[in-house]
């Protein structure tokens, strides 16, 4: 029994644990894409940007709040600074939009257009980024390491195994539900989500109702610049803000908002978990959990592992390719194609 | 004014750039320069012929380059003997198995075509073929790969290549980029735009991460330097009496007109490829064949309608357009002298290949090459441009101000912003690029 136990924790702190807060982070991006793809109707490639601009504000407020001494206990000082960086995230996306993106609407651009607009604008954010905070590793994480420790974890049950959950973990999951409650329930029961539906499924239609197109387009922006520094702070506190990150992080991103359905709000959370699980139970070495449920003379040589770790990001590529030829409208049918 | 006198001017500004560069930095820069801007303008190329011929979306330049890379190393480097009489006969063997698996998997699906509505069966068998034949070649390959990979790590490691002229190279770039994009081309040609642009820009990140994963193949992220040149190196021409006398004559230091030499030879080589490469891509596209490609971009379903076969149109274009990246890519590493697939990155090798084309004007060959020299010219210079406009900017400030300090120690990250800003402005208010395509 005990064993059955130790297989389970060692599973749930290697893979579970991580791939429910890598998968948050994923949904949140992938939220945020399929917003922008079902309003818009174009593929954003300066989303990873637009993340880390986010996280970067929220860095520089979180260093001025801590050098004034401002603090938030055991939670880190970030969740303080956090609406500053949405705010800023907010200002930043809707200028895009104006002096950007308005332009290409007005003249009925086609998708392709606007995605290689997008691509400029990438490099920009990603320039004007490392510009302002430099092209380093930014460490801006403060208050109480973990919620649970290995070593107090197996205090407690007497296991073999341990279970530790950070902070970050934990904040990461529950503002991400939290978030994501917020975007359903605004989509499914407020006039202005009600209207965003009706817009990306049938402009036309929407347009002859009296529905203000601009409006709506100003009230995804501001939902997605709020996934966006959302998405980008919590990355960056639970693993560490690089602006380079941000940008290997788009494909990743992608990958979700496709796999699960592109323009279908649903399909992207799914796929952000999809993703995130199946790189981590791909590449976990499942050696000791076999050890653990196996008769000791069966207990396998290797590693028992299905891919190298090298091959973890690639792995959602594989995933991502796949499905676009297999079943290229995603698991919870996205509209496209 | 008339497009032909505007690329004249255009390619008149860019030559007095590159004096410029040379009279006041120094004429090796400008060289080096030069010759990244030729190897730029052939990618550039390339991807005009997808996306300004076909419309085609292919962001995954930065794989086909690679492979072209690889090719270099695989081409020119002597073999490794004890590294095959390690496990480089096995190796093979595990890659046989593999093809009689995928063979074999073909001919599953094909004998079951019947099961169609019990298809539970059919991708039952298929996933057992696959997973049996996956540990086969994993445990055939597995023990090969490690003693390939343990004969001299710190030198070797690997199978080492053909030892034939690098200039062969060039060759099997092309072809084995062109192999590949057939593999993708099948798969992924159907996809919708953006879809196509992101799925290749995935498949390019696959094949970098084989490429840093597999060490038998070309070690890896621990790189391969030293290979073998097409052209005399400065070591050796230093020792020439001609280059002697020559260095004495421009007043010249010895070492300098060395490696002036070489990177002269390097563009010549270059230019050449540039310059056949051209008059290829302008017949065709002046050809019957070009008016088909353009008809089939500006209306897909009319061109269908009037009998074109779309479909392998595309793949055949997706197919040269990506040949032509894989010789860029093999001249690259040419040129390097060494592969290092750590440098590969997206930012590099295929959004800023695509700002080249579109600031160039796509759709139009002379477009795509000056959009490559301007666009690389800009990407090395706008560190040293930027540096002085920010030093310009800031001398009001007092020495010891920590803005200064930060500002001046930012300044190599204008280039991006500026590549940025150019190609939103050229999109926006000139968004058929410096030389529009011609009207025919």
């Amino acid at each position: 029994m005990t064993d059955v136990l130790n297989a389970i924790v060692l599973i749930t702190n290697f893979v579970l644990v991580p791939g429910f807060t890598y998968g948050s982070q994923l949904a949140l991006g992938a939220l945020g894409i399929t917003m922008i793809y079902s309003v818009l109707r174009f593929s954003n490639f300066a989303h990873g940007e637009m993340m880390s601009f986010g996280a970067m504000i929220t860095i520089l407020i979180t260093w001025w709040m801590q050098s004034h001494g401002i603090s938030f206990g055991v939670l880190p000082t970030a969740l303080l600074a956090l609406p500053f960086g949405i705010l800023a995230t907010i200002i930043l996306v809707l200028t895009a939009d104006k002096v950007v993106f308005k332009y290409y609407r007005s003249i009925k651009a086609p998708p392709v257009t606007l995605l290689i607009v997008s691509m400029g604008l990438m490099f920009f954010l990603g320039g004007l980024i490392r510009f302002i905070i430099g092209p380093n590793d930014q460490r801006f994480f403060d208050g109480e390491r973990f919620i649970i420790k290995a070593r107090s974890f197996k205090q407690m049950t007497g296991l073999n195994e341990g279970l530790a959950i950070k902070t970050t973990q934990g904040i990461t999951v529950v503002l991400a539900v939290a978030m994501v409650a917020f975007v359903f329930w605004f989509l499914t029961y407020t006039r202005t989500g009600k209207s965003m539906r009706a817009y990306s499924n049938n402009e036309d239609l929407a347009l002859l109702s009296g529905i203000n197109p601009e409006r709506v387009v100003l009230v995804t922006w501001v939902i997605t610049a709020v996934l966006i520094t959302l998405a980008g702070t919590l990355y960056g506190l639970d693993k560490s803000y690089k602006p380079f990150t941000y940008l290997s992080l788009l494909l990743p991103i992608f990958a979700s908002a496709i796999v699960g359905g592109i323009g279908s709000p649903i399909g992207a959370i799914l796929g952000g978990f999809v993703i995130a699980f199946s790189e981590l139970f791909v590449t976990f070495a499942y050696k000791r959990v076999l050890g653990y449920l196996l008769p000791e003379q069966m207990e396998p040589d290797g590693l028992m592992q299905l891919l190298s770790t090298d091959y973890k990001i690639a792995l959602s590529f594989v995933i991502l390719v796949l499905v676009l030829i297999i079943r290229p409208t995603g698991i919870a049918g996205g509209k496209t194609l | 004014m008339s497009s032909r006198m505007r690329i004249f001017s255009v390619f008149f500004v860019m030559a007095a750039l590159l004096v410029i560069v040379g009279m006041y930095q120094s004429w090796n820069v400008a060289f080096s320069i030069l010759n990244l801007c030729v190897i730029s303008s052939i990618m550039a190329l390339g991807v005009n012929v997808q996306w300004g011929y076909a419309g085609l979306v292919n962001f995954g330049v930065m794989g086909f380059v690679a492979v072209g890379g690889l090719a270099g190393v695989i081409v020119s480097m002597p073999p490794v003997e004890a590294a095959w009489a390690a496990g480089g006969v096995q190796l093979m063997g595990g890659f046989a198995v593999m093809g009689l698996v995928i063979l074999a998997a073909t001919i599953f699906w094909k004998k079951t075509a019947h099961l169609k509505n019990t298809p539970r069966k059919r991708y039952l068998g298929m996933a057992l073929i696959i997973i049996l034949g996956y540990a086969l070649y994993r445990f055939i390959a597995d023990p090969a790969i490690d003693a390939i990979e343990a004969v001299e790590p710190a030198m070797t490691g690997y199978l080492g290549g053909l030892g034939l002229p690098i200039l062969f190279s060039w060759i099997v770039g092309a072809i084995a980029a062109g192999l590949i994009a057939m593999l993708i081309g099948r798969i992924a040609l159907g996809l919708r735009s953006d879809y196509l642009a992101i799925a290749t820009l995935g498949i390019s990140e696959i094949i970098i991460y084989v490429i840093k994963n597999e060490d038998w193949m070309a070690r890896g992220v621990k790189n391969v330097n030293g290979l073998p040149r097409p052209v005399p190196y400065e070591l050796d021409l230093q020792k020439e009496a001609w280059v002697n006398s020559l260095a004495d004559s421009m007043n010249y230091s010895v070492i300098n007109t060395s490696s002036l030499i070489v990177k002269i030879s390097y563009l010549m080589l270059f230019v050449a490829v540039l310059i056949g490469l051209f008059i290829l891509a302008e017949k065709a596209l002046r050809s019957p064949w070009g008016r088909m490609m353009r008809a089939i971009r500006d209306n897909e379903v009319a061109a269908e309608a009037m009998g074109k076969d779309v479909k392998s149109r595309h793949l055949q274009i997706f197919i040269i357009g990506s040949a032509v990246l894989g010789l860029a890519g093999a001249m690259l590493t040419t040129l390097d002298g060494q592969f290092t697939p750590a440098s590969y990155q997206p930012l590099r090798y295929t959004f800023l290949i695509w700002v080249m084309v579109i600031v160039g004007g796509s759709g139009n060959n002379y477009g795509s090459i000056i959009g490559g020299f301007i666009i690389w010219f800009f990407w090395i210079e706008a560190e040293p441009l930027g540096l002085w406009l920010i030093e310009f900017l800031t001398s009001g400030m007092s020495a010891d101000s920590a803005l200064k300090a930060h500002l001046l120690e930012s300044a190599a990250h204008t280039r991006l912003m500026t590549m940025g800003l150019i190609m939103m402005l050229v999109l926006r208010f000139a968004p058929k690029g410096l030389i529009p395509e011609a009207k025919r």
